[in-house]
């Protein structure tokens, strides 16, 4: 691009200003987003075609993501699954709700700086609950 | 007419007009996602156990196989248009944006269709 190359004056960037919640929870929004389109979502798909290949290949999915039965590679794997799935669930309830916070941005509304900056906490805030709840639940014995 | 110099006129540079149409639709497909993820991972949650049976013979069901199929559709249109934001702010090489382009229009539609064939295959009882 041409102002690449150019001497004009360029605007401060990242490492001037300093670092409140909003611009934490903004650049938070783009990388889960991009997390679960390109992680959860292939994830996604990799376990609905492996139940509709059948019972084998469920058995594959699930000994890869989870159990890490069968085979060495599988038991290294089913432990970075685990932590790629605590993952996407935190990245999907962040990005659901700075979402949500954009939704409400979107009619105009909580823009005052300490307004901002509260809702941008509770967003964080929020996302690292629901992540711990939604585990405790599925991990509670039944 | 009369928007934008002569030159940037000429070079076609400037407004698409596309731009509100591009952020309704992230809009509109965000509210989906917001009904069709929680309605995915809250019966998740409630399946008894993770057997291939259990788990197959929840998804053959019409109401979620029909909510899967709406989900690969909604989610994968979402995802498509905000990886194109992220790599128009940072892809800026003209080959780049080409190679961008044909991902961003190829591979979430290729991707989709798989999961709806897959969620098909499921619900109408081949294995």
């Amino acid at each position: 691009m041409a102002q690449a190359h150019s001497n004009r004056p360029i605007s401060p960037h990242l490492q001037i200003w300093r670092w409140g919640p909003a611009m934490l929870v903004s650049i938070l929004h783009r990388v889960t987003g991009n997390g679960l389109a390109f992680a959860g979502l292939a994830l996604l798909l990799w376990w609905v075609g492996a139940i509709a290949g059948g019972e084998q290949s469920y058995q594959t999915f699930i000994s890869f993501v989870w159990t890490g039965a069968g085979s060495p590679l599988a038991a290294l794997t089913a432990i970075l699954a685990k932590l790629v799935l605590v993952g996407l669930t935190w990245a999907f309830f962040q990005h659901m709700a700075s979402g949500l916070r954009h939704l409400v941005l979107d009619i105009g509304v909580g823009y005052e700086l300490h307004t901002n900056a509260r809702w941008s906490v509770l967003t964080l805030v929020f996302s690292v609950l629901a992540t711990a709840l939604f585990w405790a639940f599925v991990l509670m014995p039944r | 007419m009369g928007n934008g110099t002569s030159i940037g006129r000429v070079r076609g540079l400037g407004s698409s007009h596309q731009g509100a149409h591009h952020w309704l639709l992230t809009r509109l497909t965000a509210v989906g996602n917001l009904i069709l993820i929680p309605y995915l991972i809250v019966s998740l949650a409630l399946l008894p156990d993770f057997e291939w049976a259990t788990v197959h013979s929840w998804l053959a069901k019409p109401v979620p196989a029909t909510a899967l199929i709406l989900t690969f559709i909604n989610t994968f249109y979402h995802a498509r248009l905000g990886i194109q934001v992220m790599l128009e702010d940072y892809v800026h090489e003209e080959a780049g944006k080409i190679a961008a382009w044909l991902l961003v229009n190829i591979v979430p539609f290729a991707a989709g269709a798989f999961g709806v064939v897959s969620v098909i295959r499921i619900a109408l009882g081949a294995a």
